[in-house]
């Protein structure tokens, strides 16, 4: 670039010449010289802007366009990741406490139409009421020929139906890929397991949720998809909640009973180990909930969990097990068992008179209610009803299934001398085995309180303590006594050491009273009793066992021989080895100095 | 002529590269491909195992199993367990130890008996 001089001599000589001033030359010159500059600037600045503008506009382009390709693109698994294949199932296994399948899921095709897309609608129509006779013709040329998009035929099909609807050859007909929940066992565990239906569904799957039991209750855990590869395992065990299920059916049916239930639990952790309830279904054809008729004569109704019954004298123990503990008597004390015994307007009466007075053992051994509601009017109805709280008789049951929830024990509405009474020996208050057979357990455990749970976990084990060690190995002796010389002979189990007690109710008439033939059964036993590993609560519902001249109905001839068979077949299945029962130290005094 | 060799030095290695690099492109994604061949045929696997696994529990369900040891009760006579199948282990016998091999016997029966 040439620069032009401020000052050219020979444009200042002229100017001189002719009398002009050279400065203004100058000026001329310096102001072209800047505005040279300026111009030179300013284009740079706006090369540099473009560039820049340009540099942007390619960096948001490729952000843009790199956004509008991932929105676009079918979403694909990672080629190279290592765990790809880790997600198994959208819902997770559920397996017995020796990890034996209980629930699964299953890979199976819906059926669906297009009817835009039929060549032969009548046709299609034809072989399909052939291959699902259950369809109705009608109704589905109706569908075919109408207005419709889009209709579901079957929710899940066989791979044998599958070809079969291929062999029709009908471009209108698809098939979607859908998860299946199965239950290998068919009825087994029914109750516990519940059932599970489709949730939404889509053409390329489907929800599965869980409508009752387990299945529901833990629908979170198990659709969970960061634990759907690991099973959830139940405390039940598949071959005992077997044998438990056919010895209860055999026992139903020799009683003429219209039902049954039993739960074993184990003592130290409250884990139930079978729980049974006759007559059952299977779920992987749920029934439909009854319409008509009585709630509780549906299979679906669980009677271990919803059976919410007055359960007679195996509450008797609960009062004693207060007596002792607060000290009010010893097993040896006498209690006056004077029969009947009258209370205001009302009248307690035992099954037969057991004499004027009976050591306080002895009023469980024989079953007196006259005997219970005496020792009842020394404990008080607010310590008793401390006491029954503390035992959780006052909730529905923590069991983990939805039916828990319709558990909750019918309580008397104003707890009188009278109530107090009548509870003492199981009248008058409400519940389900379930919570009988928790509080029997807290009893044969040594006193410590026992939630009854469903699931396997190591971390299980008894809580607070609600009774001393002392009364509740004096109770162990006393339902011990009940099996070898009271109320529940027939349940003896040579080498078990079984003990337990009966209870016969009335069942309450819903227009008001009793019935005076229909009565539940309950024999709640431990066994074996002088070291317990296990409680067995078994309930028969309207039973009557009629080998004898006249029918009976006491626990001691039903619900008694019922579970000591059940003890007989499942104890060798839980390992317990038959023992000689250790003879009663209590005779023999340390003599140390 | 120094220059120039680097020049033809540089534009080999630059082949050179290119070719390599060709050559682990193509390899990479081989890789790729047998690794989602891999991961397709676990998947089958897991597949036919959760059905295989289903078919086992409902072929070995408490139901059939009770039928089928009614069905076979003359050859297998199998029982539910019962209590007295308990033992202890000293009542199970010990082997009998092992009798000693003779390989040259000698008939001592008629022998003469030593004066």
């Amino acid at each position: 670039m040439t620069r032009t001089p401020l000052r050219p001599l020979a444009r200042i000589l002229e100017a001189r010449s002719r009398g002009e001033n050279p400065d203004a030359i100058e000026r001329e010159n310096l102001r072209l010289r800047q505005e040279e500059m300026r111009d030179r600037a300013r284009r740079r600045a706006e090369g540099r802007l473009l560039v820049l503008a340009a540099l942007f506009f390619c960096a948001f382009g490729l952000v843009g366009g790199r956004m509008a390709l991932l929105a676009q693109s079918e979403p694909g698994e990672p080629r190279t990741s290592v765990a790809g294949a880790r997600i198994l199932a959208q819902r997770a296994d559920i397996t017995d406490r020796e990890g034996r399948i209980l629930a699964t899921n299953f890979d199976t095709h819906s059926l669906y139409a297009q009817p835009r897309d039929m060549v032969d609608p009548g046709h299609a129509a034809d072989r399909l009421v052939e291959i699902f006779p259950s369809l109705d013709r009608a109704r589905l040329m109706r569908d075919f020929t109408g207005d419709r998009k889009f209709l579901w035929i079957r929710k899940t099909i066989s791979p044998e139906q599958q070809q079969a609807v291929h062999d029709i050859g009908e471009p209108g007909l698809l098939f979607g890929p859908r998860e299946m929940r199965l239950y290998p066992n068919g009825r087994l565990a029914a109750h516990v397991l519940g059932g599970a239906s489709f949730g939404r569904e889509g053409v390329h799957a489907a929800e599965v949720v869980g409508v009752a039991g387990v299945e529901k209750y833990l629908d979170d855990r198990l659709r969970d998809p960061a634990r759907a590869h690991e099973p959830l395992t139940l405390s039940l065990d598949l071959s005992v909640q077997a044998a438990m299920e056919q010895v209860l059916h055999g026992g139903m049916r020799i009683m003429n009973a219209k039902g049954a239930s039993g739960i074993l639990m184990e003592v130290e952790t409250g884990e139930v180990v079978a729980a049974a309830s006759l007559p059952d279904f299977d779920p992987n054809d749920r029934p439909s909930l009854p319409t008509t008729g009585h709630q509780d004569d549906s299979p679906l109704f669980n009677r271990a969990v919803q059976g919410v019954y007055e359960l007679g004298s195996v509450f008797k123990v609960f009062t004693i097990a207060q007596a002792l503990d607060l000290g009010l008597a010893t097993p040896d004390t006498m209690i006056n068992t004077e029969s009947p015994m009258t209370w205001g307007r009302f009248r307690i009466r035992d099954f037969r008179n057991y004499g004027p007075e009976l050591s306080l053992s002895d009023v469980i051994v024989k079953s007196s209610n006259v005997g219970t509601a005496r020792i009842a009017m020394d404990i008080g109805a607010t310590r008793q009803r401390a006491f029954l709280d503390e035992l959780g008789f006052m909730q529905a049951s923590p069991l983990e299934i939805t039916e828990a929830s319709g558990s909750k024990p019918l309580l008397p509405k104003n707890w009188s001398e009278i109530s107090t009474m009548t509870i003492s020996y199981g009248h008058g208050l409400s519940t389900s085995p379930m919570h009988l057979a928790a509080a029997y357990a807290t009893m044969a455990n040594g006193g410590r309180k026992i939630v009854p749970t469903l699931l396997r976990d190591d971390a299980n084990a008894p809580g607070a303590r609600v009774m001393s060690e002392t009364t509740a190995a004096a109770l162990r002796k006393m339902l011990r006594e009940v099996v070898t010389e009271g109320t529940a002979s027939l349940g003896e189990v040579a080498g078990y050491a079984v003990g337990g007690k009966t209870g016969t109710a009335d069942k309450p008439n819903p227009t008001g009273g009793y019935y005076e033939d229909k009565v539940i059964s309950t024999f709640a036993s431990v066994f074996p009793a002088d070291d317990p590993k296990y409680v067995l609560v078994v309930t028969l519902d309207e039973p009557v066992e009629t080998s004898g001249s006249e029918p009976r109905r006491t626990a001691g001839w039903t619900a008694v021989p019922v579970a000591a068979e059940t003890i007989r077949r499942i104890a060798p299945l839980l390992g317990l080895r038959p023992t000689i029962e250790p003879l009663d130290l209590a005779a023999i005094r340390q003599a140390s100095n | 002529m120094m220059r120039s060799l680097l020049y033809v030095l540089t534009s080999l290695l630059v082949i050179g590269l290119a070719f390599w690099a060709y050559r682990e492109n193509y390899r990479t994604q081989e890789a790729q491909a047998r690794a989602q061949h891999l991961q397709q045929s676990i998947a089958e696997t897991r597949h036919r195992l959760r059905v295989f696994n289903a078919e086992w529990a409902y072929l070995n369900r408490p139901d059939r199993l009770k039928d089928l040891v009614e069905m076979n009760y003359d050859t297998l006579e199998l029982m539910p367990m019962q209590p007295d199948q308990f033992g202890r282990i000293d009542q199970v016998a010990f082997p009998a130890p092992p009798s000693l091999r003779i390989t040259n016997p000698v008939d001592v029966s008629n022998m003469e008996p030593a004066q």
